[in-house]
């Protein structure tokens, strides 16, 4: 295509330097983000091996317990908090994506889009400090109410918060943070299903909800499960918002209203790390390790359901 | 046969009969409200008119909404409507759910901070400052160094990588980059931060904190969604002008440096700002690499800095003596804060407007 003449066909194979220098800084660019990545991960094993050898004993921020008597209530807290964010978010944000996708005038969905990007866009300190000292309190009587009425049952039983600091508003306002991210990878997928089946069952006589049950849900059951991991992700890793309004007693307890809280290990690193010296810094390593290890899988897992699925949908 | 009904009874339309009229549902909204809140003033009869519980009546008088219009709905037209009214009724009340936290959001900072929001606020830091007074100067110059810092990592290394995955990107590395990139999008903040910090406790003392640690922690946090941004416009780019370029005798990285990237610019900016944005707001990492000061310190490679988000951060949590004070400059900052973060968003909406490629008509 180049050249008509066999001649000049020969110097193919040889390269302007011009194009070596620029494609060995795109290829050396890459390589960049493969090692950052294994010096991350580097960092955190090498870093987090004394942890695991030291003497309870010597490391203060241990209090004489072991490293898996310490990281227990860690873990514990972590997940309950971000699934408590996830069973409140998840069903909102399926709402919200369906009203933009499906319900909403077309010009009034995109200015939703940006209200929901806006939401995005709040940094996390903001939440916490929000959510520290005007939720809590709002939610407060709320709690009380709950306590009264439902105290029989495990999750409400117990003493209610005096400042609604608990562990059930850092999960709510985990979950207004975590609402963005899927609500809208919910509404893309929606917006991908497949529009003649949808106007072929409304053809069909199908009511609105009929069509989006039968031609929407199931083509995005998929990306709905994927948005939900890719949310509880972001929520496990999430700090600032439960630092600030959660205070904490590091116990393990599934009572949501009480002041005796479960505290999540981006927290605790968060509080601890500032005056943490000698193991004591090797031992909160060894915690952000587990959880970069529990967000990679969950994150991984999210990304395979996705590929799946564009993999082997019908749509394109 | 339906025809001469209609015909009979004019007033009647077929189309319409066996459904609820289109004012139905706002009148059983009202309505409903009204009942609820007249339960409320009844049981607050007596006490002070203040007491009035309007949270409670607009919360149990759109529970009882629902529950009416389904009912009627099941009633005067089938059962299959009466579901779709139900889901259209949740699906809006969810969108209005998640609208009240941000306007309750938006409101406090604005309320809050414009009391601190002031010119001492950005002329002075907190140097000794106890009680009244002290602002977030060295906080500003902190926030704005560190990201600088942070984007002059990241951009060359997140588009390099873009272009490489584009362009050139075949085989088993152009895979695994994109994986790893999809992985480091997932990382924690945190983790990105007790990263940084072991990176310079390994190379300098234990306990070192400088700003220049905290732009590595937000450029391994940045990087990803740089690669991701760019990797996208790059991809919009028709081959079509690659291919012109190519057949113009233009060697590779040149059609790459005069067509492909100007093209794709203003979708890159855009790209780059928002995670700009992104990444200003972090708290996290920074409190773990680039430490708290009172005074100013414009120099990234020693010494603690202190960021806005940091700042927002101490004050609340060890406010002194005088609480009421530091919350206030906690307010003002987050309000600071937020209006960097809305001007960020802005400014890469309008570039992708304003410079967006001519493509096509």
């Amino acid at each position: 295509m180049t050249t008509a003449s066999p001649a000049r066909t020969a110097q193919r194979g040889v390269r302007r330097l011009g194009d070596r220098v620029f494609s060995g800084t795109a290829v050396g660019a890459g390589i960049v983000i493969l090692l950052l990545l294994a010096a991350v991960a580097l960092f955190l094993i090498t870093q987090s091996i004394p942890a695991f050898t030291v003497d309870p004993e010597d490391v203060s921020i241990l209090r004489g317990q072991s490293f898996v008597e310490y990281v227990g209530p860690l873990v514990f807290g972590t997940i309950w908090a971000a699934l408590l964010a996830l069973i409140v978010a998840a069903p909102l944000a399926i709402g919200i994506a369906l009203f933009i996708s499906h319900y909403a005038p077309r010009r009034i969905a995109s200015v939703i889009g940006y209200v929901i990007d806006l939401l995005a866009a709040v940094p996390s300190v903001v939440y916490g400090l929000w959510g520290a000292t005007t939720f809590a309190p709002i939610v407060r009587p709320f709690y009380v109410w709950l306590n009264e009425n439902l105290g029989w049952f495990p999750l409400f039983a117990g003493d209610v918060s005096a400042t609604g600091r608990t562990i059930l508003t850092a999960s709510l306002v985990l979950a207004v943070m975590i609402l963005p991210i899927m609500t809208a990878i919910c509404r893309e997928v929606f917006l991908q299903a497949p529009r003649l089946h949808e106007e072929a069952a409304l053809a069909l006589g199908a009511t609105r909800w009929e069509m989006i049950r039968m031609a929407v849900l199931p083509f995005a059951r998929g990306g709905m499960v994927s948005a939900a991991m890719l949310a509880l992700g972001r929520a496990l890793g999430e700090t600032m918002a439960v630092t600030m309004v959660l205070s904490v007693s590091g116990v393990i307890s599934v009572e949501l209203l009480t002041s005796t809280n479960p505290t999540t290990i981006p927290a605790n690193i968060a509080l601890s790390f500032p005056e943490a010296y000698g193991e004591g810094v090797n031992v909160l390593i060894a915690t952000g390790l587990i959880l970069f290890l529990v967000t990679f899988a969950v994150n991984a897992l999210a990304r395979y359901i996705v590929n799946r699925r564009s993999a082997f949908s019908g749509a394109n | 046969m339906t025809a001469t009904t209609t015909a009979t009874t004019a007033h009647v339309n077929s189309l319409t009969t066996g459904q609820l009229p289109k004012w139905a549902p706002w009148a059983i909204l009202l309505g409903s409200w009204v009942l609820v809140g007249g339960v409320f003033a009844l049981m607050n009869t007596g006490g002070d008119p203040g007491d009035f519980n309007v949270g409670g009546t607009m919360f149990l008088g759109t529970v009882l909404f629902v529950v009416l219009l389904t009912v009627f709905s099941t009633v005067a037209e089938n059962r299959r409507k009466a579901m779709d009214r139900l889901v259209t009724a949740l699906v809006v009340s969810a969108f209005v759910v998640v609208l009240i936290p941000l306007a309750s959001l938006l409101y406090t900072v604005l309320i809050n901070g414009l009391t601190r929001f002031d010119a001492e606020f950005f002329s002075s830091s907190m140097r000794n400052v106890i009680g009244e007074g002290g602002g977030a100067v060295h906080a500003v110059w902190g926030t704005l160094l560190i990201t600088l810092g942070a984007t002059v990592i990241s951009v060359p290394i997140g588009l390099m990588t873009s272009i490489y995955l584009v362009e050139y990107g075949r085989g088993r590395l152009a895979k695994a980059i994109t994986f790893l990139v999809d992985v480091m999008t997932g990382i924690p903040s945190i983790v990105a931060g007790l990263f940084a910090s072991a990176v310079f406790v390994a190379f300098f003392e234990p306990g070192i904190r400088m700003g220049i640690a905290g732009s590595v922690a937000l450029s391994v946090l940045m990087i990803p969604v740089v690669v991701r941004s760019s990797e996208e416009m790059l991809r919009l780019v028709p081959n079509e002008l690659r291919e012109a370029s190519y057949a113009l005798g233009v060697p590779k990285w040149l059609t790459i440096m005069k067509v492909v990237l100007p093209t794709s610019i203003a979708g890159i900016t855009t790209g780059v700002t928002l995670a700009i944005s992104r990444v200003i707001g972090e708290t996290a990492p920074l409190l773990l690499t680039a430490g708290i000061t009172q005074g100013l310190n414009t120099n990234l490679f020693s010494g603690q800095m202190t960021t806005l988000p940091v700042f927002v951060y101490t004050q609340y949590r060890s406010p002194g003596m005088y609480p009421d004070e530091a919350i206030a400059r906690a307010w003002a900052g987050a309000l600071t804060l937020i209006l960097i973060v809305m001007v960020l968003n802005l400014v890469a909406r309008l570039v992708a407007k304003i410079f967006a490629p001519k493509l096509g008509r």
